[in-house]
């Protein structure tokens, strides 16, 4: 047995060895009204009683309960059950639930099946109970068949690398690496541009209590900086995660800065040289920088970098910098690390509006994203805190907020979800804007206020009330431009006061949504973990497990599981820290024990299965003349055992004869032959 | 010949009320994380689904599917995640291959080899593993019961 993996001995206070006559135990739950309110429980319990092999069956109404499994573990230490089955929800849900409350009474976990009655039959068949009632018959029947076939395994446990990799340095992977990290774990900080800070960094002020954005995600980027057990890797992408919980293999490609960060002063001399103006992406485009660049002035790290797709490499940067960190023949490094726990917190991208022709956005000048606006209104944005309008640079008098932009809207391009932070930001921009010009006529066009989170009804009432903001419920239907002064007129319906309206604005500002980033598909395979329907990345359980995934070892925080404001984001940064750290806290994990053995007496030597393997699980020792299975490297798909012509290879738990003899049993055989 | 077969069965009910059965051997990764889905968004759908789980469809032997049509099952649903998507990297793929076989020999046995589907349904798509039973079961009734269903007892193991 190789170090990593090693069998936990199981202590066997109740001695079942498999051997014995199979005496079945079903355990049928209510589960409220979930399971009992659809199917007639006392008719699948006279059914139940019927099947062979079943000795005992009880009704309760939540199995899951304390007195739910002392039901089962009375049961099981009065020695009449040897094989127990729930038929419950999804053994995706209580599995594990189940298998440590035979565990605790000294029975082995595996000898456990779970006939899932909740998601694939009174859930979906919730208008059809007499259909559903005989469907649950024949699913219990079907894991009566496996029941009656399950053989003791023993525990796999592998150990778990102290050391996490936590993928984005927004706002939630800062928070998850600093918490990580304070506990004492090595954390490495992998993040796509040259700075940490993502999103946060380029907002002004921050909901519902007005504080500024900068003064608290700059300390907190300036201390992840400087944390001993941070190592920040910035302007860098994982480009290939391998392995498995506790050990995954990490590869990591860092892009070149053409400037030799470990020499670079920050003194800026090669900025003032740089002849190469394009947009500053930091600013939404809405201010520009040299092609040799920091994104803002409080950039962790506070060093330059060379833009190359803008770069026309004149060398007057190189000229000037006294500390000769100029380096044009600077090339990606390949960074490869090994880690126990990987935490994906890549954010998300807002909505681009240029798509949406009726808006406007990207034809006229005046119609501006609320992230634009953002940079702004931000003291060191591109207007140094003075919005203008982008036409003639002069403060607008009237500006128009338009909301749900890409979110709550079920055309091509755009996205269903409520993207959650708009209703707000809107309003904070509103609110900010009218602090500067008390004057101004600020309107906010609207279809709901979505006003959920602490603070936020008071905040949207002082709006309303104090701030003299016009709120106009109704979907703005279209924008066009009135050509003399660049103005923008909005056509809406007013749904309260049921009629039309058509209004003026200086200046349009699009509350634009949040959408899944480009690359989210690229993240999601490569983590392993799948997305929603909407694109973000899939949580193990919406109400339970928000921060795991299915992929063990793999958690998610912020954004990527789905829009969120910041302290969502943050709080749930710190649900995926704790989760993570209290799996590398315990420096080893229990994994299912399912993989390939093989009968070498029954191996005929084709080695059809050595290609087959995705892991190279499977050797062949030609001096022995045998073919073994890595029990470590195997991950217990059981393919081999599948392909395998002589059936000389068996999966645990997944054995032929356990399949089959579901298949066989699962079609009901009435009086007059099968339904 | 296969469609005459079927059709001498005869079927009990009227079509229409006829639920046929299908089984279903899914992935545990994608597809069974998909239907648990379907149920958690209470998806309604015609009762004729009973799943058979497996860690990934690279188990799925051939002869799984021929025992559950002749055990009178009247269609079978072997459930994949999508190309590219597989937990165990590329189970998904020799499922794929060996499917094109399993309709081909169905055929020559003289079973209508539409009893048989592959689907891939991920771990999100519980609206599409409805579409997928909603129009299996349709195609089914249109196809008519096992020819199976009288013949004999299950197969004794």
């Amino acid at each position: 047995m190789s170090e990593e993996i090693q069998k936990a001995s199981e202590p066997t206070a109740v001695n079942i060895t498999g051997l014995e006559e199979p005496k079945v135990g079903v355990y049928l739950c209510h589960c409220g009204v979930n399971i009992a309110g659809v199917i007639s429980m006392d008719e699948l319990e006279a059914y139940t009683k019927t099947i062979p092999g079943v000795v005992k069956v009880t009704q309760y109404k939540f199995m899951c309960s304390d007195t739910g499994q002392n039901l089962i573990k009375d049961d099981i230490k009065k020695g009449e059950v040897n094989r127990v089955i729930v038929a419950a929800c999804s053994p995706r849900m209580h599995e594990p639930t189940f298998r440590k409350c035979l565990r605790s009474v000294g029975m082995n976990q595996f000898l456990f099946e779970q006939a899932n009655i909740r998601e694939h039959n009174t859930w979906v068949h919730m208008r059809q109970p007499e259909k559903a009632l005989e469907v649950a018959k024949d699913i219990v029947r079907i894991a009566v068949a496996k029941a009656r076939n399950l053989e003791p395994l023993d525990v796999m446990t592998v150990k778990v690398k102290p050391v996490a990799l936590v993928i984005g340095a927004g706002v939630a992977g800062i928070n998850v690496a600093k918490d990580l990290a304070n506990q004492n774990f090595q954390v490495h900080l992998v993040e796509k541009t040259p700075t940490i800070g993502g999103h946060m960094a380029q907002l002004d002020k921050t909901f519902p209590t007005m504080d500024c954005s900068a003064c608290i995600i700059t300390p907190e980027m300036s201390n992840i900086g400087q944390h001993p057990k941070i190592n920040t890797i910035n302007y860098a992408e994982v480009t290939d995660i391998s392995g498995y919980v506790g050990n995954f293999h990490v590869t990591i490609n860092k892009k070149p800065h053409y400037v030799d960060q470990s020499l670079c002063n920050s003194c800026g001399g090669c900025v003032d040289v740089c002849p190469v103006i394009t947009e500053n992406e930091f600013d939404e485009g809405m201010k520009d920088r040299k092609a040799i660049y920091i994104p803002f002035p409080q950039a962790i790290p506070n060093k330059y970098t060379i833009d190359m797709d803008h770069c026309i490499q004149c060398g007057l940067c190189k000229d000037v910098c006294e500390p000769h960190a100029i380096n044009f023949d600077d090339k990606p490094k390949k960074i490869e690390l090994d880690v126990g726990t990987i935490v994906v917190a890549t954010g998300f991208d807002p909505y681009d509006p240029t798509d949406y022709k009726p808006y406007g956005f990207g034809r006229f000048e005046n119609v501006i994203t609320g992230l634009q606006m953002e940079r702004e209104l931000s003291s060191f944005g591109p207007t140094t805190g003075k919005p203008v309008r982008p036409s003639d640079n002069k403060a607008p008098h009237s500006i128009a907020f338009i909301q749900c932009v890409g979110s709550r809207n079920c055309q091509v391009g755009m996205h269903p979800y409520c993207s959650r932070v708009c209703c707000m930001y809107a309003m904070k921009q509103a609110r900010q804007y009218k602090e500067k010009h008390p004057e101004s006529d600020v309107t906010i066009f609207y279809m709901d206020i979505r006003a959920f989170g602490k603070g936020y009804e008071e905040f949207y009432e002082i709006a309303a009330r104090e701030y003299g903001i016009n709120f106009i419920r109704g979907r703005a239907s279209e924008i066009y431009e009135n050509p003399e002064n660049k103005n923008i007129v909005i056509r809406a319906e007013d749904t309260l006061l049921k009629r039309p309206v058509e209004l003026e604005f200086e200046m349009v500002v699009l509350s634009v949504g949040l959408e899944p980033r480009k690359d989210m598909q690229t993240i999601s395979r490569m983590v392993g973990v799948a997305q929603t329907g909407d694109g973000f990345l899939m949580e193990a359980h919406p109400k339970l497990r928000p921060v795991d995934t299915l992929s063990d070892g793999v958690f998610i925080a912020g954004a990527v599981q789905g829009p969120k404001d910041i302290p969502d984001a943050v709080a749930q940064a710190k649900g995926a820290a704790s989760a993570a750290a209290s799996l590398m806290a315990r420096g080893e994990v229990e994994i299912e024990p399912y993989f390939s053995k093989i009968n070498e007496a029954m191996c005929s030597k084709c080695l059809s299965c050595i290609d087959l393997c995705p892991y190279g699980a499977i050797s062949f020792d030609k001096y022995e003349d045998v073919v073994r299975i890595n029990e470590v490297l195997c991950k217990g798909c059981g393919t081999c055992a599948a392909a395998c012509p002589c059936g000389a290879i068996s999966q645990n738990h997944f054995r032929e004869k356990q399949i089959f003899a579901m298949l066989d049993t699962a079609i009901p055989v009435t009086a007059n032959g099968k339904i | 010949m296969a469609d005459e077969a079927e059709h001498e069965a005869g079927s009990m009910a009227p079509l229409e009320e006829w639920t046929p059965y299908i089984l279903g051997i899914f992935c545990n990764w994608c597809s069974y994380a998909g239907a648990d889905g379907a149920g958690t968004s209470r998806m309604q759908r015609p009762a004729s689904l009973r799943i058979v789980r497996v860690m990934c469809s690279g188990r799925v032997e051939p002869e799984m599917i021929f025992r559950a049509l002749k055990n009178g099952a009247d269609g079978v649903i072997v459930s994949t995640c999508h190309a590219g998507d597989c937990h165990y990297v590329v189970g998904n793929y020799k499922t794929f291959r060996k499917a094109p076989i399993i309709s081909k020999f169905l055929e020559q046995m003289g079973v209508n080899p539409k009893r048989f589907r592959l689907t891939n349904v991920s771990a999100s798509e519980g609206a599409e593993l409805t579409e997928i039973v909603t129009e299996f079961v349709e195609e089914l009734r249109e196809i008519g019961p096992s020819p199976f269903k009288n013949m004999n007892s299950p197969a004794e193991e």
